[in-house]
C-alpha cells in the first residue's frame, strides 16, 4: 500500500509538470495578453512599462522558469486582470463549484441507483421502458438547452425557484455554503438538477446493466438455493458487485463535473470557478488559467486516488492483489 | 418408510418465442431416505432442470407446468414463495457445477455461510460463525477458523467446492441435489470430493440426487441410477443392474461410449446422430432416429415397463439371459 501511494504521488507530480508546460505554451500561442490589457491609446513608453512589469518582455522559457520557480514556493502568480494572487481567486470561487457539483452528484446517485435497480429487476416492463426512455432524454438533450428550459418552466412560468446566483449563504462548522439557508437551497436546486441530469442517466444505465449482468450469475442462484431472502440478494449480493463499475465511472465523472460545470455556471450565473475560467481565457489572463488547470488536475488526481482506495474496499481481489 | 422425495409426472416447459421447449417431460421418480440416486444424461437432457424444478428455482420463461413434487409427503408445488424459501437451504440443499461461479466474489466465506445459518435459524452471529467453522472443518478444510475470513478467490477450485458443500451441510438437510459438482475439477480432486460427499451423506443420513453425465462417477457413488434422454427418464434401476445389463438401447449406447467400460483395444462406439432439438421432438420414442433396434412401432409412445425392480421405456429392450 505504501509503495502504491508513493508511486501514485510521483506519477501525479509528473502529470502536474506536463500540464503546466502544455498550458503555459498553449496560452502563449493564443495571443498576447498585453493587447488585451493595455488601452489602444496608451503611449509606447507606458506600454513597454506594463509589459516589463508583467514579465512579458522576456523569452518564453525564462517566463516559464520564473513561473515554475515561484510555483515551487507556493506562488502561482498574480492575475493580470485583478492584480491578485491567482490561487486566491480560485479558492475564493472553488467552494461554490464544489457545492454545486457535490449536490448534483448526490442527486444523481440518490435517484439514479434506485431507478436503475428498479428497471434492472423488472426488465422489459412498463416501468423499465419509462425509466429507460427518460434516461435517453437525459443523455441526449444538450445541457445548455436543458438549463434554459428549467429556467423557463420553474422560474419564468411557475415562478417557484430563482434562476441566478447563489442566494444567501449560511455558516456551519466554519464552512460558508448555500446549503445551510433555505434561500441558498432554492438557488441551488435548478443548477444542481441541470448539472446532474446527464450523470443521473448514466448512473441509471450503469446500475441497470449491472443488475442485468449479475442476476443470471450462478452465485445469485446459489444464494437463492441457500434460502436467502430476495431483498438480501439484491442489496448485498448483487449490489456489492455493481458498486465496482459504479465507483469507477462516478469517480471519473465527478472530475469532469467539476471541470466542466462551466456551462451550468454560465447559464445560472453561478459564481464558481467555471465562470472564472471562461472569463480568464477571454482576457488571456494566463496565471489564472494555469493555476485553474493545476488545481483541477490535482483534484482529478485526488479523486482517482480515492476511487482506487474505495475500489479495494469493495473488491477483495484488488485489495489482496496490491498487498502481495 | 416414506420416501424423502416423490416426483410424479413432473413437466417443466420453457415458453420461448420459437415454441414450447419441453425440458422435462412427464418425469416420475422417488428418492428413499438415505438413498443416493444418480441422474444421468447428455447435456440438454433435462437433468439439471429437474433439479431446479424440485427447488422451485426454474427461471422464466421456464415454468413447472404440471405434476407433483412430494417432499416428505408435502407437495412443494403448492407452497408459497416464502414457504419454499424456508425449505431451500434448510431441508433441501443444492450444490452447483462450477465452484468458481457459485460463491460471491465480493463477500467473505464467513459472510456467505453466516447468512445461510441466519436465513433459517434465529441465532447470534457468534453462534452462526461457530457453526460455519464446524461445517468447514467437516468437509476437510484445514484451519477453518482462519479460512472463514478468506474470500473465494483465495481458494482453489476443489476447496471452493468443499466450501459450497459445507454451506449445503449447514442445516443438515434431508436431501442434497448435487448438479455435476465434480465435473469442473481435476480427476484427483474429483475422487476426494466424491469420497467426502459419500461419507457425509452416510454420516448425517442425507439422501442425495447426483446429477451427472459421467457414468463412472455415478457407478462409484449411487445406489440407484436414472437415465434421462430428451426430457424423459428412459431407464431406472439399481446401479449394478443398469450398468451391467442395460435394457434400454440408449443406456447400452452410453455404456459402449465410455472408455473405461470398453475392453482395451476395442473401438469406442459413439451413439450416431445428435439428441433431437427440444423444440421439435419426434413423436413416440425420442431416441428412435439414433437407435439400431427401432421399428415402425417406435413412432408411438412407449409405455413405462416395470420388471424386476427395473423401469424402462422401450418396445425393443435388450434381453439378458438372467432376466
Amino acid at each position: 500500500m505504501t509503495v502504491f501511494v508513493i508511486r501514485r504521488f510521483l506519477q501525479s507530480i509528473a502529470v502536474l509538470c506536463v500540464t503546466a508546460v502544455i498550458v503555459f505554451i498553449g496560452i502563449y500561442a493564443i495571443g498576447d495578453p498585453a493587447e488585451m490589457l493595455i488601452s489602444p491609446d496608451a503611449s509606447q513608453a507606458e506600454r513597454a512599462q506594463v509589459v516589463a512589469s508583467l514579465g512579458l518582455d522576456k523569452p518564453l522559457w525564462e517566463q516559464f522558469f520564473t513561473f515554475a520557480w515561484n510555483a515551487l514556493h507556493g506562488d502561482l502568480g498574480r492575475s493580470f486582470v485583478f492584480n491578485r494572487p491567482s490561487i486566491a481567486l480560485i479558492f475564493e470561487r472553488l467552494p461554490a463549484t464544489l457545492e454545486l457539483t457535490l449536490t448534483g452528484l448526490v442527486f444523481a446517485l440518490v435517484l439514479g441507483i434506485p431507478l436503475g435497480l428498479l428497471s434492472g429487476l423488472k426488465p422489459n416492463t412498463a416501468t423499465d421502458e419509462v425509466i429507460m426512455t427518460g434516461s435517453i432524454l437525459g443523455f441526449s438533450l444538450p445541457s445548455f438547452w436543458q438549463g434554459m428550459m428549467l429556467i423557463m418552466i420553474f422560474s419564468v412560468w411557475l415562478g417557484w425557484l430563482p434562476s441566478t446566483g447563489r442566494g444567501q449563504m449560511g455558516e456551519f462548522l466554519g464552512i460558508r455554503s448555500s446549503l445551510f439557508t433555505l434561500d441558498g437551497l432554492t438557488h441551488l436546486i435548478l443548477p444542481a438538477i441541470n448539472l446532474s441530469l446527464f450523470k443521473l442517466s448514466l448512473v441509471i444505465r450503469l446500475t441497470r446493466t449491472g443488475v442485468r449482468e449479475t442476476m443470471p450469475l450462478d452465485f445469485v442462484k446459489f444464494a437463492r438455493a441457500k434460502g436467502i431472502s430476495e431483498r438480501r440478494i439484491v442489496f448485498v449480493h448483487v449490489f456489492k458487485n455493481i458498486l465496482i463499475p459504479l465507483i469507477t465511472v462516478i469517480g471519473l465523472e465527478l472530475g469532469s463535473m467539476l471541470a466542466f460545470a462551466v456551462v451550468t455556471e454560465t447559464i445560472f450565473a453561478w459564481p464558481g470557478i467555471g465562470k472564472l475560467l471562461i472569463d480568464s481565457i477571454m482576457r488571456l489572463d494566463r496565471p489564472v488559467v494555469v493555476a485553474y488547470l493545476l488545481v483541477i488536475v490535482s483534484l482529478f488526481i485526488f479523486i482517482n486516488f480515492v476511487v482506487d482506495v474505495l475500489y479495494s474496499l469493495v473488491d477483495p481481489r484488488v485489495r489482496l492483489g496490491g498487498a502481495q | 418408510m416414506t420416501p424423502v422425495l416423490e416426483v410424479k409426472n413432473l413437466s417443466t416447459h420453457f415458453m420461448t418465442r420459437r415454441g414450447i421447449l419441453k425440458a422435462v417431460d412427464d418425469v416420475s421418480f422417488t428418492v428413499g431416505q438415505r438413498e443416493i440416486v444418480g441422474l444421468v444424461g447428455e447435456s440438454g437432457s433435462g437433468k439439471s432442470i429437474t433439479g431446479f424444478s424440485i427447488l422451485g428455482l426454474v427461471d422464466p420463461p421456464g415454468r413447472v407446468v404440471s405434476g407433483q413434487i412430494l417432499f416428505n409427503g408435502e407437495d412443494l408445488l403448492t407452497k408459497s414463495p416464502t414457504a419454499m424459501r424456508a425449505i431451500r437451504g434448510k431441508r433441501i440443499a443444492m450444490i452447483f457445477q462450477d465452484p468458481m461461479m457459485t460463491l460471491n466474489p465480493v463477500l467473505s466465506v464467513a459472510t456467505q455461510m453466516i447468512e445461510t445459518v441466519q436465513a433459517h435459524d434465529r441465532v447470534s452471529r457468534t453462534e452462526a460463525r461457530a457453526r460455519a467453522r464446524d461445517a468447514l472443518g467437516l468437509v476437510g478444510i484445514p484451519s477453518p477458523e482462519e479460512r472463514l475470513d478468506s474470500y473465494p478467490h483465495q481458494f482453489s477450485g476443489g476447496m471452493r467446492q468443499r466450501v459450497a458443500i459445507a454451506i449445503a451441510l449447514l442445516h443438515r438437510p434431508d436431501l442434497i441435489i448435487a448438479d455435476e459438482p465434480t465435473t469442473a475439477l481435476d480427476v484427483t480432486i474429483q475422487s476426494q470430493i466424491l469420497f467426502e460427499i459419500k461419507r457425509l451423506a452416510a454420516e448425517f443420513g442425507m439422501a442425495l440426487i447426483w446429477i451427472s453425465h459421467d457414468l463412472g462417477v455415478v457407478a462409484a457413488l449411487a445406489d440407484r441410477i436414472m437415465v434421462m434422454y430428451a426430457g424423459r427418464i428412459v431407464e431406472a434401476g439399481q446401479v449394478d443392474g443398469v450398468l451391467t445389463e442395460p435394457r434400454h438401447p440408449y443406456t447400452s449406447g452410453l455404456l459402449s461410449a465410455v472408455p473405461a467400460a470398453v475392453p482395451r483395444g476395442e473401438p469406442l462406439r459413439p451413439i450416431p446422430g445428435f439428441a433431437p432439438s427440444p423444440l421439435s421432438r419426434p413423436s413416440g420414442c425420442a431416441f428412435r432416429d439414433r437407435c439400431a433396434r427401432a421399428t415402425d412401432v417406435c413412432a408411438t409412445e412407449p409405455m413405462l415397463e416395470i420388471a424386476a425392480g427395473r423401469e424402462f421405456r422401450c418396445f425393443h429392450p435388450h434381453l439378458w439371459s438372467a432376466a
